[in-house]
């Protein structure tokens, strides 16, 4: 049925348009049931576009080939679940995912957040309505997933990189944080728009952005352990511009996550956080961009599409009109306080604020330039690794030790003496960790041994803090230490969230420096029998088998791995080999040491006809850390994000919704 | 099947267009948006006021709780949100006795 899914577009798009106009004038015009028909308009778009994608999904399921986007993507072999997955596996299917995850993120915002006001609220489903307008207008007029044609016999298949269950979840997770960021940038350009640029679009906001960020960071997470596992070259970031495309929105994110409690708590930097929210929005949409433009030459970039020119004048446009809005706010925005100290917990926010748009900036240059250099002068240049490696550690590392500072400094200024008292034991453990780690060897590498000094500094802050705040709560309630640790946490969550997710960027650091600082690597031919030794291991390739899967055959070594004489794993590394869409994979083994957290990472880079093999083997300290970090990073995601009855009550109290207590 | 994606098209055209109207085909006359006069506006910048007051104060408890804030500057500090907070309740309510403030959660 694709005239259905055309026509769901076609209203969706009609609805988003009338959002748009209903609602500017509505708002403009303060006229109440003109706002709520525009807000309405948003909701219906939501059903729509889920009708659209719910047609296209039982396309898929049914290998119907009369529809172009599921003869591209999909074959008749191909498995169930990535025939579903195939809805993000092409350039029209991604845009009808951002376009139906774009309007339910505004329908539910706009009936969820109604609290923080009709007038505020009337502003910003115009401005919903303008990014769901342009994403249904390329829908329906530019990359329409509804193309039909005569039903070929087979399909085409699905890029064999993306059959993978890492990316069944990693591009959804992405666009939850990318569109996300839509929320935070709707309400604040509601805010200007309406002149009411006190906190409530901040508190309208507080979770949606926190959500938006904590999707990003898992999907980045997901798309590093696809990368590591089904692209086999024993990495998991290669600085790729389209990773870094996610990567960017992220780090600005993170930057107003923090810069926003400095609002809420001294009333300062109202402009900057209105700038950083433009920034992220502005950087998820350059991020779609970079993926489904085909601009890039990139692993991710799976498409040659016509929505370039499109995407770069919407996102011109975007930024040009914040801006524009922002400037003629200056007035409203300027605070009233001012830093005290730049010993201070609001002064750290600044200076990690400081770092993370820096660190963000240098890698949109570095995604920038070489697009910019070839439009120019013709010419092909790239931004390797050694640029990004250098900004990570020069902003990084200050950063990872900044997160162990912040934590220990109050609030409008402290003294030298408070000072020395709370920084005592978290530099001694630190300096401890890092002399230790020179006694045992680590100081091969200086980034990593200062990476993890710092870690250490900022896990003894994390401890510490959970230990006083204990402590503290206990000497006045005489609770049992569990008790007084869950009401210490429940009764701050976003500041122990926030711990939390600090954690987890600790774990980040370790894995991160460990797996890059540290590793190890053999390569070598091997005839069955033959054996290589790395480290402590001895690797001895066996043989070959090949065997039928459902659309591929899967050919694999056999390899047995020795340590110390025993013999402690057999591992199959090889490829798989697809021939309907005509592709070889590489199918990489990985043995995790869930002890050390150390990877051996087996690798059959070619299979050779006399039965040798063209084998690599890597050892990853340290590297399931970061997977690890993954899921400490969604559990403090999910304390900062769980809902405050007490706060909730304070704000009620004060938007006047609540009287004020006796 | 063209007919009936068709039909179907056109049904949810119509459901989209009944829901869109419903508030603007209500008997009576389009009531204006609620919008704070300039004395509710002032209302909630000083609400905000206070809530960073107290939220503050709080803080600067706990801080010198944990250890964070020495004494000294806790006395200092204290004072001067006191204050603050004191002034914050004034505005929005005049009949507020300062000593208030310390009572507040």
């Amino acid at each position: 049925m694709p005239e259905l899914g055309r026509a769901a577009l076609v209203v969706c798009f009609g609805l988003a348009s009338y959002a748009v106009v209903a609602g500017f004038a509505g708002a403009h015009l303060r006229r109440r049931r003109l706002a709520l028909s525009a807000q309405n308009a948003l909701v219906a778009a939501f059903v729509s576009v889920a009708v659209a994608a719910g047609v296209l999904l039982a396309a898929l399921v049914r290998s119907d080939f009369s529809f172009t986007y599921v003869s591209s993507f999909t074959s008749r072999d191909l498995p169930l679940t990535y025939k579903i997955t195939a809805l993000w596996g092409g350039q029209e299917g991604s845009l009808l995912l951002w376009l139906l995850v774009l309007t339910g993120y505004g329908a539910a915002a706009v009936l969820l957040d109604r609290k923080a006001g009709r007038e505020l609220v009337a502003w910003v489903v115009p401005v919903l309505g303008i990014v769901a307008a342009f994403f249904s207008l390329l829908v329906v007029f530019v990359a329409s997933p509804f193309k039909t044609q005569l039903a070929p016999d087979d399909g085409l298949g699905l890029n064999t990189s993306l059959q993978s269950p890492y990316m069944q979840a990693h591009p959804p997770m992405l666009y939850l944080g990318y569109v996300g960021l839509t929320v935070p940038f709707a309400f604040a350009m509601g805010a200007l728009l309406s002149g009411r640029t006190d906190e409530r679009w901040i508190v309208a906001t507080r979770r949606w952005t926190l959500a938006a960020w904590m999707f990003l960071g898992i999907g980045q997470l997901l798309g590093a352990k696809w990368a590591y596992e089904e692209v086999g070259w024993g990495g998991y970031y290669a600085w790729d511009p389209v990773e870094n495309a996610a990567l960017m929105p992220w780090l600005a994110a993170t930057a107003f996550l923090h810069s926003v409690m400095v609002q809420e708590k001294k009333g300062m930097l109202k402009i900057w956080n209105m700038l950083l929210v433009v920034l992220a929005f502005s950087l998820s949409l350059f991020g779609t961009f970079l993926t489904r433009s085909g601009v890039l030459n990139s692993i991710h970039s799976f498409t040659e599409g016509s929505i370039g020119p499109w995407f770069l004048g919407f996102i011109c446009f975007v930024v040009a009109g914040s801006l524009l809005l922002v400037f003629r706010r200056l007035p409203l925005l300027r605070s009233r306080t001012k830093l005290e100290s730049l010993a201070s917990r609001e002064a750290t926010f600044l200076y990690n604020n400081l770092l993370l748009v820096a660190l963000c900036l240098t890698i949109l240059w570095g995604v920038t330039y070489p697009l910019l250099k070839e439009a120019l002068t013709g010419e092909s240049v790239t931004v390797g690794r050694p640029w990004y490696d250098f900004f990570l550690r020069a902003f990084g590392l200050p950063l990872l030790l900044l997160m162990g500072i912040g934590p220990l400094v109050a609030w409008r200024r402290a003294s030298v003496r408070s000072l020395a008292r709370t920084f005592l034991w978290p530099v001694a453990l630190a300096l401890v960790a890092g002399g230790s780690l020179i006694a045992a060897g680590a100081g091969s590498s200086i980034p990593g041994l200062i990476a993890y000094t710092f870690s250490a500094f900022v896990a003894a802050t994390i401890v510490l803090e959970f230990a006083r705040g204990t402590a503290a709560r206990r000497a006045l309630s005489r609770e049992p230490i569990p008790v007084a640790l869950a009401q210490l946490v429940a009764r701050n969550r976003r500041r122990y969230g926030g711990y939390v997710v600090h954690g987890a960027i600790v774990l980040l650091a370790i894995g991160i420096a460990g797996s890059s600082a540290y590793d190890t690597s053999r390569s070598a031919r091997l005839a069955p029998g033959q054996a290589l030794k790395l480290r402590d291991y001895t690797l001895v390739y066996r043989g070959l088998r090949s065997t039928q899967a459902q659309n591929a055959t899967e050919t694999r070594a056999t390899i047995d791995v020795y340590r110390g004489g025993d013999r402690i794993a057999t591992m199959h590394p090889g490829k798989n080999s697809y021939p309907v869409e005509q592709q070889v994979s590489n199918e990489v083994a990985i043995r995790s040491d869930w002890l050390t957290g150390e990877d051996l990472f087996l690798i059959t880079e070619q299979v050779n006809r006399n039965g040798t093999i063209d084998f690599k083997a890597i050892i990853n300290p340290l590297v399931n850390l970061i997977w690890l970090a993954g899921i400490v990073f969604l559990l403090g995601s999910l304390v900062a994000l769980w809902p405050d009855a007490r706060e909730e009550r304070r704000l009620a109290v004060r938007y006047g919704r609540l009287p004020q207590e006796a | 099947m063209l007919t009936a994606a068709l039909v179907l098209g056109a049904l949810l055209a119509i459901a989209a267009v009944v829901f869109v109207a419903r508030p603007l085909l209500r008997g009576g006359a389009d009531e204006a948006l609620e919008t704070p006069d300039e004395a509710e506006q002032r209302r909630l910048a000083l609400a905000e006021e206070r809530d960073r007051a107290l939220a503050a104060l709080k803080e600067l408890e706990f801080d010198h709780r944990t250890g964070k804030v020495s004494d000294d500057d806790y006395r200092v500090l204290v004072g001067e949100l006191r204050r603050a907070a004191a002034n914050a309740l004034r505005a929005l309510d005049p009949g507020t006795p300062e000593g208030d403030v310390r009572d507040r959660p």
